[in-house]
């Protein structure tokens, strides 16, 4: 556990001196911003006291950032050779991974506590259903975990940055809109498959503030096999055929 | 700590790159690993690091074998890869910091390790430095700072020196030689006389196999078994001189070395002595010897012999 802190600690801090943090937080609390409370279907548009139209767009800005997060978090290491010293400390494979993603995820923590202004705001104008809030965050941070395990799988199968965050938006894009899409326009058992595998279904029914073991089930599996997929490319590495 | 390598093989694809390698090195040793690029020296040395698994064979280090028990290995082992990665965007001390948090090294000492560190590798000026403002040699000892921290029991040195300037590589290698002394050290390198200079023993590798194991003058030796010996003979006929030292019985070959040095290569037959026959013949004459001394093989020639003809 220390030592996963340890590498959290160190990329958290790399993702603050290459300013990529900053970039992403002011990106993000722009267009979160502009979107919940000026334009299109703003908060006072719809004219209810609640975070919808916000979850609604954080669910597209957090799908084409995290990649960018991401991306570099084992390609850069593998492109200028530092994954030679992590690994030749006394660290396990899954120590490194899960200290990439912790980091990932507390970046993305960091950034949506700093939408929490939002909330009070509208908590003061009207009636907040607070645990339907809770539940959209709690969504968003699922999503967002989600994302991160593919593009940490990404990142591990690639020395290349561009490539891990092209090939990150590819498979997100399939649990994204596609899935959901294609179960839409088909029917019997295959559209009720894709419409469990698609990501939208599951967070939408967390962002409306319900909460059902189905769901955290699905994010946590979604994690899991990236997480593992990363795993196994990593151990490559080392295998002795 | 010993290090032992036993049977050692590795392919990458179907090109073997170290092949069944078998040594042994002890504690307070410090071992050259010499051998020409592709040889297989670095392939060992991230298999011993536990970066790379062997396809056969095995290395123990402290009796620890580097398949079942990676991490206990991992935990004893100071290395320095060849191409010296760092986090360039980190600031030297806080990239000490790093390490030494993720070697193990206890709370209560990390700052006394990094302030030593700091001191033995010459850092002192440049601790607050970004890695990516440190010139090719400061960023060296970066790297060696960084496989140092933690105290291993053994350190692994990928071509230490390179990058380094004539002053800094004397310092080094004073370095390496007071932790040689109770630890024990591999090293590669690609200069010879570094080598000489540092290492107890010297293993060199061609195509993946060790061809030579041993000191650097009992190398020589091995690989000449025939007496070479120098001498310069004068108050005499330069041709009268060639022919007598020609005619002596042990004598197989003598070299003319410039006319006027009056010098002389004198080769023996094999596993035969001429220098007492030279002596006798001058005192016979009543030449006057001025000059005999043994000739050695260059390290160079050695290296060269080995890992050409085979």
């Amino acid at each position: 556990m220390n030592k996963i802190w340890i590498i959290t600690k160190r990329e958290l801090r790399s993702f603050f001196d290459s300013l990529m943090a900053y970039v992403m937080i002011v990106l993000f609390l722009g267009f979160s911003g502009f979107f919940t409370w000026i334009f299109g279907s703003d908060i006072f548009l719809v004219g209810q006291a609640s975070l919808q139209s916000f979850f609604g767009i954080s669910f597209w800005t957090l799908f084409f950032f995290i990649p960018a997060i991401t991306m570099g978090l084992l390609a850069e290491e593998q492109k200028s050779g530092t994954i030679e010293l992590l690994m030749t400390k006394p660290v396990s494979d899954w120590q490194i991974i899960a200290g990439k993603f912790m980091a990932a995820l507390l970046l993305i923590c960091i950034t949506l506590a700093l939408t929490l202004p939002y909330y009070f705001t509208v908590a003061n104008i009207g009636k907040v259903d607070h645990s339907a809030v809770l539940m959209g965050y709690l969504g968003l941070l699922f999503m967002s975990a989600s994302y991160i395990s593919i593009g940490l799988f990404t990142s591990s199968i690639t020395s290349n940055q561009i490539v891990a965050f092209l090939a990150a938006l590819f498979i997100g894009i399939f649990f994204h809109l596609i899935f959901g899409l294609v179960s839409m326009s088909s029917g019997g058992w295959f559209a009720s498959l894709l419409g469990n595998l698609s990501l939208a279904t599951h967070y939408e029914s967390m962002a409306r503030g319900v909460i059902d073991s189905k769901d955290i089930l699905y994010f946590l599996s979604i994690i899991f096999a990236g997480l593992l997929g990363t795993e196994l490319v990593l151990s490559r590495r080392h295998a002795s055929n | 700590m010993e290090v032992s390598v036993e049977n050692l093989s590795k392919s990458y694809g179907f090109q073997k790159a170290v092949d069944s390698i078998s040594f042994k090195v002890n504690t307070g040793e410090i071992v050259g690993f010499l051998g020409p690029n592709g040889a297989g020296k670095t392939t060992t040395m991230k298999i011993i690091t536990c970066f790379m698994a062997p396809n056969d064979g095995d290395v123990k280090v402290g009796g620890l074998s580097v398949q079942s028990n990676p991490e206990a290995v991992k935990r004893h082992i100071g290395y320095l890869p060849e191409t010296n990665p760092l986090y360039k965007e980190m600031p030297v001390i806080d990239y000490l910091q790093f390490v030494a948090e993720i070697q193990n090294v206890p709370k209560s000492k990390i700052r006394d390790r990094i302030f030593e560190m700091v001191n033995v590798c010459g850092l002192r000026g440049e601790k607050y430095k970004k890695i990516n403002e440190l010139s090719k040699g400061y960023q060296q000892r970066v790297g060696l700072a960084q496989a140092l921290i933690h105290d291993p029991e053994v350190l692994i040195l990928d071509e230490p020196t390179s990058g380094l300037d004539p002053n800094q590589i004397v310092e080094i290698r004073e370095l390496i030689k007071k932790i040689g002394r109770e630890k024990t050290v591999i090293l590669s390198s690609h200069i010879l006389a570094e080598v000489e200079a540092t290492c107890d023993r010297i293993l060199i590798i061609n195509k993946g196999q060790l061809v030579a194991d041993g000191t650097a003058s009992s190398l020589r030796k091995q690989a000449q078994d025939k007496e070479i010996v120098k001498v310069t003979i004068e108050d005499g006929n330069h041709e009268e001189i060639y022919r007598s030292l020609q005619a002596l019985e042990s004598v197989e070959l003598v070299d003319l070395l410039p006319h006027y040095t009056m010098a002389f290569e004198v080769q023996s037959k094999a596993a035969m002595n001429s220098r007492k026959a030279i002596f006798r013949l001058c005192v016979e004459k009543g030449w006057s010897l001025t000059e005999m001394t043994p000739v050695e093989r260059k390290l160079e020639e050695v290296f060269r012999d080995l890992t050409i003809t085979n």
